[in-house]
């Protein structure tokens, strides 16, 4: 009897505790959720005030970000949106192959490549080589006191590294995802060219017809909240590193993870929103 | 260059000042006057809080009460743009140099100007040679940090903090990690830049030699409170007992508290600072 007691206080103890454990991650993650809130007011703060303040976002600063995000990746965001092109417009065939519809393939192709896949790739590859990376980056600066030594001159870290990789961002991943809605379309072309004997200016013409302006703004609005996602998530856990080099490795996993499970689950909000009207 | 004004009174004023880390209370009550053109040396054992003291002086981080002024302005009150123009007129050379390691040597030295001064690229580029020759490191601004030994990352750091020419200049662990030569070398670096400069420099160390070689006046901290505040003589001459214990390397013989022990050894969480060596 006492045992049984004694098995059930523990349960509740235990209980308890999964509780409270529960309560704290949930508190961690508000403040978290803050904090990025309040870099990106200080991004964009600085970006449109800088300038008369004298200590502006260097436009160098800028480019090298683009350079490093976006003119860096090009190769690789091409070659995967064109696997994916192929990929889907072999899906597409096999399909609707069955009802004999296989020329909507097409449409098919246009319309997901350009709303769904050409973000989430583009979106995806950059979380993994450039998030990372700069989460990598400000870390080891943060380790190394190279942070405070900025402060200390009045440089602002925001201003100089976070301010910089945002607007670098959000310049490259849109441009990225446009470089993968061609590359994407372009793979679908060569497969189905093959395929169902359709020459490619056929292809090209008919993917005119079947697209319209909002299925690439769609796309666009995508990659742009994805850009703001990985800058966010990456400098935020660089500048949270704890300490040693373990922290910067672990800040690092978490950075790629978190920002990754952010932009699909924000994939997956866009994307109802911006088609609700089609939807009903 | 509104801070370059004339300023008398004390370089750095402390008074009553009081932090803390999360929950743990690090300063408890520092009160600290350092004079112009005096080298002001902090000591105290790891985890005495004497570089916290340098970071709050620094302004990177803001204290829980208590005001800090630096050539007679208050920075806990300051606003960003005047604490941004005030440090103008502070360098720091931290522990580890704290170079960024994405640029040489020479750009590393130039930064402050760039962020400060409308200097053509060429008179900065000038102005950092004229450093680097100070700490001897001349024909070394091309080398990446990286390719820099221990006791040149710590010239290299010390030539960015004086490219300024700032009035006051703070050191943090000047011989930490160096062997006994170089760290003698920086000393000296130390005292011939006050007799060229005029510079109010305060070193936080732990190296006793070092200390009593440089320092004009020394503060002790231990435990987050300052013991005293005094000459090299002074120093060497007090009859506190921790004073004493620090000159003398001799190990802390704390009391123990037999119910605080046994409250630490069933995991009781207890506010001790200083069961966590702070």
């Amino acid at each position: 009897m006492a045992a049984k007691e004694k098995l059930s206080g523990n349960i509740i103890q235990r209980s308890a505790i999964f509780l409270e454990n529960i309560g704290k991650r949930f508190a961690a993650g508000i403040e978290e959720l803050g904090y990025v809130m309040v870099l990106f007011v200080e991004c964009v703060y600085w970006v449109l005030t800088g300038f008369r303040r004298k200590q502006p976002v260097r436009v160098a600063a800028v480019f090298k970000e683009v350079r490093e995000i976006g003119v860096n990746a090009l190769l690789i965001v091409s070659v995967l949106c064109l696997a994916v092109g192929v990929m889907l417009s072999i899906q597409g065939i096999a399909t609707l192959k069955q009802f004999g519809q296989e020329l909507w393939v097409v449409d098919l192709v246009a319309q997901s490549v350009t709303r769904e896949f050409a973000p989430l790739i583009v979106g995806i590859l950059v979380a993994g080589r450039s998030g990372s990376a700069i989460t990598a980056r400000i870390g080891t600066m943060n380790e190394s006191q190279e942070l405070d030594a900025l402060r200390v001159i009045g440089i602002n870290p925001v201003r100089h590294l976070a301010a910089p990789v945002l607007v670098g961002m959000m310049i490259s991943v849109p441009l990225l995802t446009i470089v993968g809605d061609f590359m994407g379309i372009m793979g679908s072309a060569l497969f189905t060219g093959t395929e169902i004997d359709m020459p490619l200016d056929v292809y090209i013409q008919r993917t005119f017809e079947a697209l319209k302006p909002d299925d690439i703004h769609q796309g666009l609005i995508k990659a742009s909240v994805f850009a703001i996602i990985i800058a966010l998530v990456g400098v935020s856990n660089g500048f949270q590193v704890g300490s040693g080099a373990e922290g910067v490795g672990r800040s690092t996993t978490r950075s790629v993870v978190l920002s990754i499970s952010c932009i699909v689950v924000a994939d997956m909000i866009f994307t109802y929103f911006l088609n609700i009207g089609t939807l009903t | 260059m509104s801070s370059r004004g004339s300023h008398t009174g004390p370089a750095v004023s402390v008074k009553n000042l009081v932090t803390h880390y999360g929950k743990k209370q690090i300063l408890n009550n520092v009160s600290l006057d350092i004079v112009p053109e005096e080298i002001m040396v902090i000591m105290g054992g790891s985890g005495s809080g004497k570089s916290t003291l340098m970071r709050y002086i620094l302004g990177l981080n803001p204290p829980t009460s208590g005001t800090i002024e630096i050539l007679g302005r208050d920075i806990t009150t300051l606003s960003e743009i005047e604490m941004y123009d005030l440090r103008k007129d502070m360098g720091v050379s931290f522990q580890s140099g704290a170079l960024l390691r994405s640029l040489t040597v020479g750009e590393n030295v130039c930064m402050p100007l760039k962020e400060h001064t409308k200097l053509d690229e060429n008179t900065m580029r000038i102005m950092a040679r004229m450093k680097l020759e100070v700490v001897n490191l001349a024909n070394f601004e091309d080398l990446m940090p990286s390719e820099l030994s221990g006791g040149m990352i710590k010239r290299a750091a010390l030539a960015r903090a004086i490219v300024m020419d700032p009035k006051l200049l703070f050191f943090d662990e000047p011989s930490a990690g160096l062997d006994p030569v170089v760290a003698a070398e920086l000393d000296d670096l130390i005292l011939n830049m006050r007799a060229d400069m005029g510079m109010t420099i305060v070193v936080v160390t732990h190296e006793l030699e070092s200390a009593f070689k440089i320092a004009d006046r020394i503060t002790i901290l231990d435990q987050g409170e300052i013991l005293m505040t005094g000459t090299v003589d002074e120093v060497k001459q007090s009859t506190n007992k921790r004073i004493q214990d620090l000159l003398n390397r001799r190990p802390r013989q704390e009391e123990i508290d037999p119910e605080a022990y046994l409250r630490r050894l069933l995991g009781e969480k207890d506010d001790d600072p200083d069961a966590f060596g702070y």
